[in-house]
């Protein structure tokens, strides 16, 4: 018979035995040793059913296909773009990957320049970690007027929530438009510039505090605090 | 204090056991801009770790298409000692150092998981007594695990020793100097399987005395990774 020895929601360290018994499943940051299951990273534990799995709490970008990132053009060449997308390489954008028609021969600097913001999928991620990115997928493309903050990848999915609840309170509170990347970075713009700050403020306030539970409860709290407890839309 | 010109060595010269170790302190998150930090106290050795990572590296035949490259970096700050200002820089003793503590925490990381990039490890001293190198690799450690690397296990250190006839472990500085030679045994090891990524010896040893070492070692690792994991938690509680 299997046993658990840590509690769901415990905060384990690599090299930690997390459950004995053949009965239970390693999945991400869990490995298997003879019986045990053992964490290989510093996380959180979920357990759901047979499965145990880790939730990091930090590292580094490590990127996935299908993933939506914020990139920023660093150079090119005659058939492609190199995306910095907050990982140890550039990402490689080919210009069949974009939804402009590009004639043989031309200037790619005309299309996307170097310094310039997007949004864009990742298309492949070969076993080097090589990246290939893309634009094709709607909603794609440059990113125009906001800011990018930086924030620690490993919190990006609470930034998120559940099926978008968190990034879905603060663009409803604020009023602001937000692109998440998966890679970190952040795009927003406001159309109140004081809104505007108290959306970075939140993010960053979800950073600071995304292993708790509980969170979008907090962060309602945080932001109604903040806009004085009026509602954003009655004040219109 | 033994009055070291004294033959017997009976005592210790702070009054701890044989095998007991300087009090220890351990503090993860020390260092902001790093991708994870680390600081190990243990008497009055007191390290610091800064891992960044994985990141790019060049030039580009450094590369390893299969696995990330660890690069660890030993240094002690001028005024650390208790002696004369040391020289900044590498030497030819921190160089050592900065190459037995990367081996002594290679077998550790999941390297393959990050094909083509470097780990960058510096390891700062800012006070040295003694057990400076197992201080920098339990810091370091720390500060591997702070960064969310792919981990086997938390390697843990910590240098014991012979005086007369007497096995001690952490010795402190006054009991290397010892006058009738000593042999100091530094050992790290992951304590979960007691594999030893670590050992080294300078002094005559008899072959029991040198399985005794190892036996005490690997309790004194359990010790030190108890109080690794407790720090890295602390990090994380309300």
């Amino acid at each position: 018979m299997g046993k658990l020895l840590v509690k769901d929601k415990d905060i384990v360290t690599p090299g930690e035995e997390l459950a004995v018994g053949m009965d239970f499943l390693p999945a991400t940051g869990v490995f298997r040793e003879k019986e045990q299951l053992i964490a290989s990273r510093m996380g959180i534990v979920n357990v759901s059913g047979r499965l145990v799995k880790l939730i990091p709490l930090s590292g580094r970008y490590a990127p996935k296909r299908d993933d939506i990132v914020i990139g920023r053009i660093m150079d090119m060449t005659m058939s492609s773009w190199f995306v910095d997308i907050n990982h140890f390489s550039d990402a490689v954008m080919s210009l069949r990957e974009v939804k402009d028609f590009i004639p043989r021969g031309a200037d790619l600097s005309g299309y996307y320049s170097y310094g310039q913001w997007i949004l864009a999928k990742i298309t492949n991620v070969t076993k080097s970690n090589s990246v290939e990115i893309g634009m094709k997928s709607p909603g794609l493309g440059k990113l125009g007027n906001g800011r990018i903050i930086k924030l620690n990848p490993a919190k990006i999915p609470r930034v998120i929530g559940r099926q978008g609840s968190m990034i879905g309170l603060i663009k409803e509170k604020t009023n602001c438009k937000i692109s998440v990347g998966q890679n970190g970075y952040i795009w927003l713009k406001g159309e109140d510039p004081e809104k505007e700050r108290l959306a970075v403020e939140t993010l960053y306030y979800i950073e600071k505090e995304a292993h708790k539970s509980g969170l979008t409860d907090k962060v309602g709290e945080f932001l109604n605090g903040r806009l004085g407890g009026k509602d954003v839309h009655k004040k219109k | 204090m033994v009055d070291l010109e004294e033959k017997m060595f009976t005592k210790r010269s702070d009054g701890r056991k044989f095998g007991e170790m300087r009090p220890m302190e351990a503090k993860v998150g020390v260092i902001k801009r790093a991708d994870g930090s680390a600081m190990f106290k243990i008497g009055k050795t007191i390290a610091y770790a800064a891992v960044y990572g994985p990141r790019s590296l060049y030039p580009k035949f450094l590369q390893n298409k299969d696995r990330a490259v660890l690069r660890c970096n030993y240094n002690m700050i001028a005024f650390s000692g208790s002696g004369d200002r040391i020289r900044p820089g590498p030497n030819r003793r921190s160089k050592e150092i900065s190459l037995i503590t990367e081996k002594a925490l290679f077998p550790s990381i999941d390297l393959k998981a990050y094909p083509g990039s470097v780990i960058d490890v510096f390891i700062e001293l800012v006070q040295t007594d003694s057990g400076t190198r197992c201080a920098g690799i339990c810091a370091a450690a720390m500060a591997l695990a702070d960064a969310g690397f792919v981990m086997k296990d938390l390697v843990s250190a910590i240098a014991l020793g012979r005086v007369e006839d007497k096995i001690i472990v952490d010795a402190t500085k006054e009991e290397e100097d010892y006058p009738d030679g000593m042999a100091d045994v530094p050992v790290a090891m992951m304590p979960r399987k007691g594999e030893i990524t670590l050992l080294q010896d300078d002094g005559f040893l008899t072959k029991e005395q040198l399985k005794e070492i190892l036996e005490l070692a690997s309790k004194a690792c359990k010790e030190i990774n108890k109080i690794q994991r407790e720090a890295l938690k602390e990090k994380y509680k309300e």
